[in-house]
């Protein structure tokens, strides 16, 4: 094969072996890489019903079908999978930087690691050999200082890390994999699966060729794919960035802020992509093999976090920002270095603290729980503060390691009217009350509060449909969201680059070119279609039902949003009716959201078809 | 050092550390993708310091004064310092002697130095394919007219 190693390292952690096994054209053709790989690859690996933190959940690394090449923007791509500690779901996360394309040079597609170790290692895949190292020193470590350490140790500084921080080590259900720094396979909790195996870091060095079938004609169509990519349709990134959404989200009343409690934020002037641009950002870097270049750097300039560094992105701006009632620039550049460095999704804390916020001011969270910090909604220092106390555990931060939903369970007193989550997972920044369409793409996500498997806040916010308005017809726009999504962190194209793809002609011309198995547009969607009823499926053999679908945040269904744009809006039960109606439908499924024996069968999925009747009435 | 050599020369203050200047150059020389086979090699010193780094031509060479083996030998040309692959062990003296670190082991073990492409039609490749047109193609000279050209415009600009 071309591109694809064909090669699946499969680690046992417990007995410290370690396996080669093989894919063929066949599994590439049908699952493409990324997204399919990780959800065949967990179908076909976890004994259903076990627990995250069992040593049977295998923690899987894929790469991408085009990492390692110059298509734009793939080369550094991979995505990270295992049962997720936080939704008890499908765990699911993607990086890129550096770590995707060395995974591939050192000869390796897939990594399938399972066990426990029975003490603290690491990983170094160096070319196709493998050694289990001791991490005794690396435990306790940053995980920036981890990756110096590792390349020190091992005499190469060009070694490529993905590993975790003090939160994995700690089992925090936000806990995040961090590699070359700033990337984070972030969200579903899978640095506390890669803790629970005792498993600091995967150390990377990889120096074989990836070829391509057919390298002329890649080269020719990639020229035009580079040229689409330093144009109008990745502007935004290039210049201001995600954090532009900041004035435009509050100006739309969808700017969560203060736990939900408003979509406006009345200091959004302070922390605006603007004047983080004009006053903050020192430099805008790229990823392996980009031609965009989004990574924006902060530094922050004054005050007590002078000196903190951060990539700075929309959605953590907005969850240490408004979320928390924060307008400190600094403190929020400072709360995602904290987070990169203790290894911690920076969305899922900032809603974990802007959560404990409104818990603080109702009395649920005192003082001393708060282990002597004065958790106010605006207070930047204390939030600084309690993403250190959520990684290492201590005081109220030990429940909140748990994140909202379990959190709320323990705390009472009502916390869970206000625990702003899907399935487990904490939501991310659209305020969904107002913007019908992505209410239902973030209520069947298959990784729970998430606008990343879907992007379906573009129908809502472009004006292409009545955002407040829910109609059968927006179960088909999700469909087709989902599916082209699936296609896109299968390839794993980056989402920033999705607009320069005219649609799945250009990516299967791409796929073709470049692994030399034919694919066409039609059988391109198809993929993906296969890959989200399979990934429902894996859902579903984990106890997933219509009912968890349905249920959104209770603030969500019954607290109006207060003022702005999009005032009044909530989604109610019977909206959550009509819209999971019209998407059950326009999948083929059954009422109950259970794909049918027929479409299993159009898919080529027959041979998972008992999970579905298993649950069939 | 180099003041009649085309070299191809980085502006650092607009290299972001793509690396896609590594993935061109390794399809050029190899028709693969293997940035470690690359003859220009990105370096990025965290937290946002980047620079891709080749081979600058210079006259009388101190990697081929190095080469205890002889394996090096520079044209008098165009600069370029040719590698004979029978001759090159590996050992990395000419690796020391370079000061700009333009010399790298690609993993055979024989070093890889820039060869500016001589052989395609266009120039260097690096040079083409670089997103931010952080890469030149030009002269120590080169270099020089144009820092005092910026020197001056900004002082045209003080003066408005």
């Amino acid at each position: 094969m071309n591109a694809y190693t064909g090669k699946i390292l499969y680690i046992d952690l417990t007995c410290g072996s370690c396996k080669t096994g093989f894919y063929d054209e066949a599994m590439a053709g049908d699952y493409i890489g990324g997204t399919g790989f990780g959800v065949k690859m967990l179908i076909d690996h976890l004994k259903p019903g076990l627990d995250a933190f069992d040593p049977g959940n295998p923690l899987i690394y894929v790469s991408g079908a085009t990492t390692g090449t110059i298509v734009p923007c793939t080369a550094s791509k991979f995505g990270v999978f295992a049962k997720s500690p936080a939704t008890g779901l499908l765990g699911e996360a993607y990086s890129t930087g550096q770590w995707g394309a060395e995974l591939r040079a050192a000869g390796y597609d897939v990594l399938v690691i399972t066990g426990k170790a029975p003490k603290p290692v690491y990983l170094f895949i160096d070319d196709g050999t493998v050694q289990i190292r001791s991490a005794r020193k690396l435990w306790g470590k940053s995980t920036w200082e981890a990756e110096q350490a590792i390349r020190d140790e091992l005499g190469d500084q060009n070694i490529r890390v993905s590993g975790i921080g003090r939160a994995g080590e700690n089992l925090n259900r936000l806990a995040c994999i961090i590699n070359d720094r700033f990337r984070a396979a972030g969200r579903t909790g899978l640095g506390a699966v890669m803790g629970s195996k005792n498993l600091k870091a995967v150390a990377l060095r990889g120096t074989q060729d990836v070829s391509v079938a057919d390298p002329e004609g890649l080269m020719a169509f990639c020229r035009d794919l580079f040229e689409r990519a330093k144009g109008p349709a990745t502007a935004k990134y290039r210049t201001l960035g995600t954090p532009a959404n900041m004035l435009t989200m509050s100006a739309q009343g969808a700017l969560p802020t203060r736990n939900y409690r408003e979509a406006e934020f009345e200091k959004v002037e302070n922390v605006s992509g603007e004047r983080l641009n004009e006053q903050f950002i020192t430099k805008i870097q790229g990823c392996s093999a980009c031609p965009c270049r989004c990574e924006h750097i902060a530094k922050a300039r004054e005050g007590r976090f002078k000196g903190a560094v951060s990539r700075m992105e929309y959605e953590p701006m907005m969850a240490f920002g408004p979320y928390c009632g924060v307008d400190d620039m600094n403190a929020i550049i400072k709360a995602i270095e904290s987070c990169n460095i203790y290894g911690v999704d920076a969305i899922g804390a900032g809603i974990v603290v802007g959560f404990a916020m409104e818990c603080y001011e109702r009395g649920l969270i005192t003082k001393e729980d708060a282990g002597g910090l004065e958790l106010n909604f605006g207070n930047g220092e204390a939030m600084v503060e309690m993403v250190r106390k959520m990684s290492e555990r201590e005081d109220i931060g030990d429940i909140l390691a748990e994140g909202v939903m379990r959190a709320a369970e323990k705390i009472g007193g009502g916390a869970a009217h206000f625990a702003m989550h899907i399935k487990g997972l904490e939501l991310t920044g659209y305020d969904i009350r107002g913007l019908k369409t992505a209410a239902l793409g973030y209520a069947v996500s298959r990784r729970g509060g998430d606008h990343q498997r879907h992007g379906s806040y573009g129908w809502d916010l472009s004006g292409k449909v009545d955002r407040f308005k829910a109609e059968p017809g927006r179960g088909a726009l999700v469909m087709g969201d989902e599916d082209m999504y699936a296609v896109i962190d299968s390839m794993i194209i980056c989402k920033f680059t999705r607009t320069i793809w005219q649609g799945y002609e250009d990516i299967a011309k791409v796929y073709s070119l470049v692994t030399g198995i034919p694919m066409e547009a039609d059988q391109l969607r198809l993929c993906g279609e296969r890959m989200s009823n399979l990934a429902r499926l894996f859902n579903i053999r984990e106890g997933m039902t219509r009912r968890d679908d349905e249920l959104l945040p209770a603030r969500i269904h019954e607290d109006p949003i207060p003022g702005g744009a999009a005032k009044g809006s909530v989604v109610t039960p019977e909206d959550m009716a009509i819209l999971l109606d019209g998407y059950y439908a326009a999948r083929g499924w059954d009422n109950q959201g259970v794909p049918t024996d027929e479409k299993l069968d159009e898919l080529g999925l027959g041979a998972y078809a008992s999970i579905a009747e298993g649950v069939r009435a | 050092m180099n003041n009649k050599y085309k070299f191809v020369s980085v502006d650092i203050g607009k290299c972001v550390g793509c690396r896609v200047c590594e993935y061109a150059c390794s399809m050029e020389k190899f028709k693969a993708f293997n940035p470690a086979k690359s003859r220009i090699r990105v370096v990025r010193l965290y937290p946002h310091t980047n620079a891709a780094l080749n081979c600058r031509m210079c006259q009388d060479a101190p990697c081929v004064i190095a080469c205890p083996r002889k394996a090096l030998t520079q044209s008098q040309e165009n600069g370029v310092i040719h590698v004979d692959d029978k001759l090159c062990d590996g050992c990395g003296w000419c690796v020391k002697a370079c000061e700009f670190g333009a010399i790298a082991l690609d993993p055979k073990p024989t070093v890889c130095i820039c060869d500016l492409c001589e052989k395609r039609e266009g120039g260097p490749t690096c040079v083409e394919w670089c997103p931010e047109k952080a890469l030149e193609l030009t002269t120590t000279d080169g270099l020089s007219q144009k820092a005092r050209i910026e020197a001056v415009e900004k002082l045209a600009e003080a003066m408005e």
